[in-house]
């Protein structure tokens, strides 16, 4: 199958070995993005409360988080353990998964620098996507959302707050690019070629460690064109082929060989090649 | 009471019996509607789906009653299309047994997507790409297929059809049923292949995922043979609880055998196929992919006495009782080998919804287990009960088996 490629391709580039775990981009999103916190009780609900018990917010496998850290380890005994932390958006894949399954088209590659859009108004909750997206990066709403009191003056009006019974994901803050592009029109900039740093999702701007870095994955100014081809850069699971815009690096090899996952033997390097050659 | 609407020359169960059965699996429904109520206005929520598990239960249900239910259109396709003429002693009951797999099916999608509401949008911003849009598509063209082949049966009720009009309707309907057998047939072979296509084109899911055949993924072919190779058995096994039930004989005995036959060698085929397909995922599609044979299977509950069972068990077992005719000609094994072979296809169903999506594909992720909650219990015994409760009112009222007046008498 062809791979979707358009003239600019935004793209992220993690180093795991800065990552720290500590969870800051997780929380920009949640903020950034309007997702709906857990609440144990509907007020507005009755009939709810009487019948019905929404999830507690320990419950991960209930809660809308569009990016999730995940904790690698090494599989090693004290003391020659080893931690890594792997943040995970959506990857916006070149190939993904998700689109050509969607029975009403409520999800797209498109010119938007390669994002994979999230229609939320057509989607119709079947959940075929979440299905078929090997990253778990896609989130259905269990429930309708609701903000405590005085939280809801958190939410930000750039971002539609979705019902539920529909299927959300990351979009690397979508409305950001377009106020970045705007802003660009305003200062006489080419949208199509923003500088470095023009545009960047939350979880860029916030982590403390500088371990995300973002931009144009084709634009030769930008860093991440030039980290990508980093030796110890890789992509989570190259092999399936879904070209995730999304690359991780680290220094350490066992890092690298968990995201790539090397069960049918060290087939990467091949993969890797074939993959650079037609980028 | 009601003896004037049986049909003719029959008799039933006294009134205040059947009402009596009747409470009893209206219970069941209410339970059901109690649950389908809450999940509509509470929200999905209340199932025990969760972020991994957006295919659970109902999925694996729905593509097991579509399986089962495909007796309707391959015997529709034999009798109609090939003329195999016993099948007419049992067709009918075929007819009923789809269109209540089909209508239940079409439930419990509604109940299942997030957004009811919005169900049309699949007709009206189809995605040409995507299989679910077809399995929609003719779902619905289906459905609509099978209430036009019963409608005939409705009308050929015995007050009914002392009207001139309708009789006249009945008969010109049943003339032209050939031209909906072949429809049906046409429709539901895509459908049937494009539920089988939907796992298939799972990219980043090595359980499902399977190489393409032009446009498909085999898949596709092998979901429409193991449909027909175990809708027939299981009208049989329907019509025999029937009996069991009501103390009377409703078909002969050799037109179960001869739907044992046809399901037999389809499910030869199907095997053959499908023996052909494992080891082309085990030894070609799983190491390309990066996965062993042994990663798609963990514990119990994912483990691989379910594939075994499927294949050998639930599979070649049956399906050599169903080609040995002195084996299938005996009832009770015969009726063993139609359990069997429909136990194996909703094994089938059940690992390509559930086991594909528990596999952890990311290397640091891990095994997740999932089992229903009573709401998703509940809304599916509700399908099975409006099922029933459309088998007790036909079997009471319509005249669905020819051959009951001559068997019973
Ligand atoms: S990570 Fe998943 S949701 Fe995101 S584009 Fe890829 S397949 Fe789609
Ligand atoms: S859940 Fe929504 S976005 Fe996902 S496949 Fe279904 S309709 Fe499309």
């Amino acid at each position: 199958m062809q791979l979707k490629e358009f003239k600019i391709k935004w793209g992220m580039v993690v180093d795991i070995d800065k990552c720290t775990g500590c969870g800051a981009c997780m929380v920009s999103c949640q903020v950034e993005n309007n997702i709906a916190p857990m609440t144990a009780e509907d007020p507005h609900n009755n009939l709810q409360s009487m019948t019905t018990k929404r999830d507690d917010p320990s419950n991960k496998l209930r809660t809308l988080t569009w990016l999730n850290v995940y904790e690698l380890n090494n599989g090693e005994a004290f003391p020659n353990r080893d931690t890594a932390y792997l943040p995970r958006p959506c990857m916006q894949c070149g190939h993904p998964a998700c689109v050509p399954v969607c029975p009403v088209v409520a999800t797209e590659k498109n010119e938007e620098g390669g994002i994979v859009s999230q229609i939320y108004p057509r989607c119709i909750g079947c959940r075929y996507c979440m299905a078929a997206c090997p990253y778990h990066a896609r989130y259905f709403n269990w429930w309708d959302p609701l903000w405590p009191d005085g939280m809801d003056k958190t939410l930000s009006p750039d971002t539609s707050v979705r019902p539920r019974g529909v299927v959300e994901k990351c979009n690397f803050c979508h409305t950001r690019y377009l106020k970045a592009k705007d802003r660009a029109r305003e200062e006489g900039i080419d949208p199509m070629e923003l500088p470095e740093g023009y545009y960047v999702p939350a979880c860029v701007e916030v982590c403390p460690t500088g371990a995300i870095t973002f931009g144009d994955l084709n634009n030769p100014e930008h860093k991440v064109h030039e980290l990508s081809k980093n030796p110890n850069s890789f992509r989570l699971l190259e092999k399936l082929g879904l070209a995730p815009q999304v690359y991780y690096m680290s220094k350490r090899e066992w890092v690298r060989k968990q995201g790539d996952n090397h069960a049918a033997g060290d087939h990467n390097s091949a993969v890797k090649q074939a993959s650079q050659g037609h980028e | 009471m009601d003896s004037k609407l049986f049909p003719e020359g029959t008799t039933r169960c006294s009134f205040g019996q059947y009402l009596l059965w009747l409470g009893a699996v209206g219970a069941v429904l209410l339970w059901g509607v109690y649950a389908a109520f809450l999940i509509l206005y509470n929200g999905i929520g209340v199932t025990a789906m969760d972020n991994y598990f957006g295919f659970a239960l109902w999925i694996t249900f729905d593509l097991a009653v579509i399986a089962l239910g495909a007796g309707a259109f391959f015997s529709g396709f034999l009798k109609y299309i090939l003329k195999i003429k016993q099948l007419e002693k049992i067709i009918n009951l075929t007819v009923i047994v789809g269109f209540i797999c089909y209508s239940g099916a079409m439930l419990v999608l509604t109940m299942d997507i997030g957004q009811p509401g919005r169900a049309w949008f699949g007709y009206w911003h189809p995605n040409v790409h995507s299989m679910l849009t077809e399995v929609i598509f003719c779902i619905t063209c289906y459905c609509t297929v099978l209430i036009i082949e019963f409608v005939p049966l409705i009308l050929e009720q015995k007050q009914l059809n002392r009207n001139k009009f309708i009789h006249a309707l009945a008969h010109n309907m049943h003339v032209h049923m050939a031209l909906f057998a072949g429809l049906g047939t046409f429709l539901s072979t895509f459908h049937q292949g494009s539920l089988g296509g939907m796992y298939g084109v799972l990219i980043g899911r090595p359980y499902a995922y399977r190489d393409g055949f032009f446009i498909w993924p085999w898949t596709f072919f092998l979901f429409v043979l193991s449909a027909v190779a175990s809708g027939p058995v299981f009208t049989v096994l329907v019509c025999t609880a029937m009996e069991k039930i009501t103390g009377k004989k409703l078909v002969e005995f050799k037109v179960k055998a001869l739907m044992g036959k046809i399901a037999g060698s389809m499910l030869c085929l199907y095997l053959f196929f499908k023996y052909l397909d494992t080891w082309a995922w085990a030894t070609g599609v799983l190491p390309r992919m990066g996965f062993t044979f042994d990663q798609m299977f963990h514990g119990v509950i994912y483990g691989k006495w379910l594939f075994w069972s499927e294949l050998l068990v639930c599979g070649l077992l049956p399906a050599i009782m169903l080609i040995v005719p002195a084996i299938r000609n005996r009832p009770w094994l015969l009726y063993t080998a139609a359990i069997l072979d429909c136990t194996g296809i909703v094994i089938n169903r059940y690992v390509f919804t559930v086991q594909t999506i528990a596999l952890p594909v990311m290397p640091f992720d891990k095994w997740y287990t999932y089992a229903p909650n009573w709401a998703e219990i509940a809304t599916s015994a509700m399908i099975v009960a409006y099922g029933v409760m459309v088998l007790m009112l036909s079997y009471r009222y319509l005249p669905v088996f020819p051959q009951e007046r001559e068997l019973n008498s």
